[in-house]
């Protein structure tokens, strides 16, 4: 897959440079830095507790470290809440599901395009003509991403009556609503199973492919990181002991020690 | 399935209903109802109470903010409008009303700015405070009440183009175009954008964030609207329904009728701030009317009004705990059973 790619793989985007979270006595990361290169697909792993979402979470400014900074294309993400985040380009999805549960799918996506949306209250409440397109186009673009993901069957039900699997597939599709540059995953697969990993690795790569969304990605299982991803990170007790391509990281001898040598989970 | 035509939601069914309930507000009613004490003690107390509640069901049913206090921008609503027809000569009505409006959504900035580091039940103690602060000012200053000592001040006449609208029918008529206006705009709101942001914020507020959406203003830009619509219902409720202007008529019970008329009307809908409004309010006629006409008043009135508080009391409960959505979507599953047994 790395052949003939329409978005070659670029220059960074995302940079971690020692960064450094604790919350009260427990240190979660430790001076770790990593770069994310341009459309490329990052798999983050670690054990349990690593410190891996702490790091997403870092890059999209619900954390702020306490030492060393994140720069997204070349601007500095210091103490920016997560909605001036999302408005630079950066998106994601969470690890313990974070869906709007009341409201339908279809709303939920529809919330992903907050940011191509810019019709103020008292455009949306006279319904002038610019408020009415805008939301016309928005809800084809996500009629399109319904059908892209085949969730056309549960487009009105209110997500928090969904399945688990389900709801992560509408997790994803509100990410991608947003057309983010870059969307960090929190282990999107997890509880999934073969076939709806399968699944969601073909939308992935997809969306990878057409329009080079770069992706950050936890994920567990290692079959799907080799297969998917670019290049791989790997956490240990919040420092990182490897950062490759997934052949490298995979015969690293630290990693085999620390990490796939042992059982997790 | 839903298509693509309907866009915004807005069917060939929302058109009819729409249709036929103007032709019953306008037309039908009224035509039928004569007698002045339907409008003064029911319809114009209904409609100005309900615009109350889409006002509460913005901030707490939408964006989900537990905030109490409907009451006390209702008050600065009246109070501006008294002060804007008093001291701004030839100002038209629906101008004072909408400036009303305005003044009411300045406090709702001030007094939802705690919302956006408490929520909950710390919240609503907050949110409190806004009830009695603006009760206070007006008291305080005599400045608001041109300076009346008698305590009670009376409305001043509605007057619409040179033509005065006093008669219980024209008030009905007034309110019914001012509570159409805001109610579409509200369901506009609503069904677009700005209802999903409110929405989002309530179900679950670091994700919406993370889409793009900035809490501050969105939480802000809830608590302005809805004390714009107390406001403007404060107004409407003391020119047509008390005619005139007291602080004490916008207490702490008024406050807590209108949160319940949320409750029981249903959270995140606009139908439940008229059926919540219908219910708080038609409740306690029914029951008194039970009493003196089936009881002959053999049961006394302090018994009937407790009988009434303890079931306002068991219904909150048991909404809250089974059906969140309210009398408005039971009244829905009724429509739907109805459709299928056609
Ligand atoms: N909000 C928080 N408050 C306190 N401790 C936290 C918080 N978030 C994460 N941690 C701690 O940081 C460490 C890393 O957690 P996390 O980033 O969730 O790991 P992972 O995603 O790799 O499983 C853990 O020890 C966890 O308990
Ligand atoms: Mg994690």
């Amino acid at each position: 897959m790395t052949q003939d790619r329409k978005f070659p793989i670029g220059g960074p985007i995302l940079e971690a440079k020692n960064i450094s979270l604790s919350f009260g006595g427990v240190n979660a990361i430790t001076d770790s830095s990593f770069a994310v290169l341009q459309h490329e697909i990052k798999a983050i792993i670690g054990p349990n507790g690593a410190g891996k979402s702490s790091m997403l979470n870092c890059i999209n400014g619900i954390y702020s470290p306490q030492v060393g900074s994140i720069s997204f294309k070349g601007k500095k993400l210091q103490k920016i809440s997560p909605n001036v985040i999302a408005q630079m380009g950066i998106s994601r999805t969470f690890q313990n599901l974070a869906l709007f549960k009341r409201m339908s799918v279809l709303d939920n996506i529809l919330v992903g395009r907050r940011l191509h949306l810019d019709a103020n209250f008292l455009q949306i409440a006279f319904q002038l003509p610019k408020a009415r397109t805008e939301e016309r186009k928005n809800r084809e673009k996500c009629e399109e991403l319904i059908d892209f993901l085949e969730i056309r069957g549960i487009r009105d039900t209110p997500v928090g009556k969904l399945p688990y699997g389900l709801q992560k597939k509408v997790e994803l599709g509100r990410a991608l609503a947003t057309e983010a540059q870059v969307l960090l995953l929190d282990e999107p697969m997890a509880g999934m199973n073969v076939e709806e990993k399968r699944e969601m690795c073909r939308f992935i790569l997809k969306v990878n492919d057409e329009i080079g969304t770069t992706m950050v990605l936890i994920e567990h299982d290692m079959g799907v990181v080799m297969d998917i991803s670019d290049s791989v990170v790997v956490l240990d007790y919040g420092k990182i002991i490897a950062d490759g391509s997934p052949d490298e990281v995979r015969s690293n001898q630290q990693v085999i020690d620390a990490y796939l040598g042992v059982a997790h989970d | 399935m839903t298509t693509k035509a309907s866009i915004l939601g807005y069917g060939k069914t929302d058109i009819t209903n729409f249709v036929i309930m103007m032709v019953i507000a306008f037309a039908f009613v009224p035509m039928v109802v004569q007698t002045d004490y339907w409008y003064s003690s029911i319809l114009i107390p209904w409609l100005c109470l309900s615009l109350a509640a889409i006002g509460q069901q913005i901030v707490m049913g939408f964006a989900g903010q537990l905030a109490l206090g409907a009451a006390g921008f209702m008050a600065a609503g009246a109070f501006a409008c008294f002060n804007f027809i008093l001291r701004v000569p030839d100002i038209p009505f629906f101008v004072a009303l909408i400036l009303s409006g305005l003044v009411a959504a300045a406090f709702g900035v001030l007094f939802g700015l705690p919302s956006l580091r408490v929520r909950g039940i710390y919240l609503m103690v907050a949110t409190l405070a806004s009830q009695f602060f603006i009760v206070w000012m007006i008291d305080k200053f005599g400045w608001f009440k041109n300076y009346d000592t008698s305590g009670i001040i009376t409305a001043q006449d509605i007057v619409i183009f040179g033509k005065p609208f006093t008669s219980p029918l024209e008030m009905y008529l007034v309110i019914v175009v001012v509570v159409t206006v805001l109610t579409i705009l509200a369901i506009n709101m609503a069904r677009g954008s700005t209802g999903r942001n409110w929405m989002a914020v309530r179900d679950m507020d670091i994700a919406a964030e993370s889409m793009g959406i900035s809490l501050l203003r969105t939480k802000l830009q809830a608590f302005a609207i809805s004390a714009f619509y107390c406001g403007v219902a404060g107004a409407l409720f003391a020119f047509t329904y008390l005619k005139s202007l007291e602080p004490v008529a916008f207490d702490i019970k008024l406050s807590f009728k209108i949160l319940f008329m949320v409750i029981l009307g249903g959270l995140g809908t606009i139908n439940g701030a008229f059926i919540g409004a219908a219910f708080i309010l038609l409740f306690p006629v029914l029951l008194n009317s039970v009493g003196n006409n089936v009881f002959h008043g053999a049961i006394d009135a302090t018994i009937i009004s407790s009988i009434e508080q303890v079931v306002f009391g068991v219904l909150i409960i048991v909404f809250m705990i089974y059906e969140p959505l309210g009398m408005a979507r039971l009244w829905d599953n009724i429509k739907r059973r109805s459709r299928k047994a056609n």
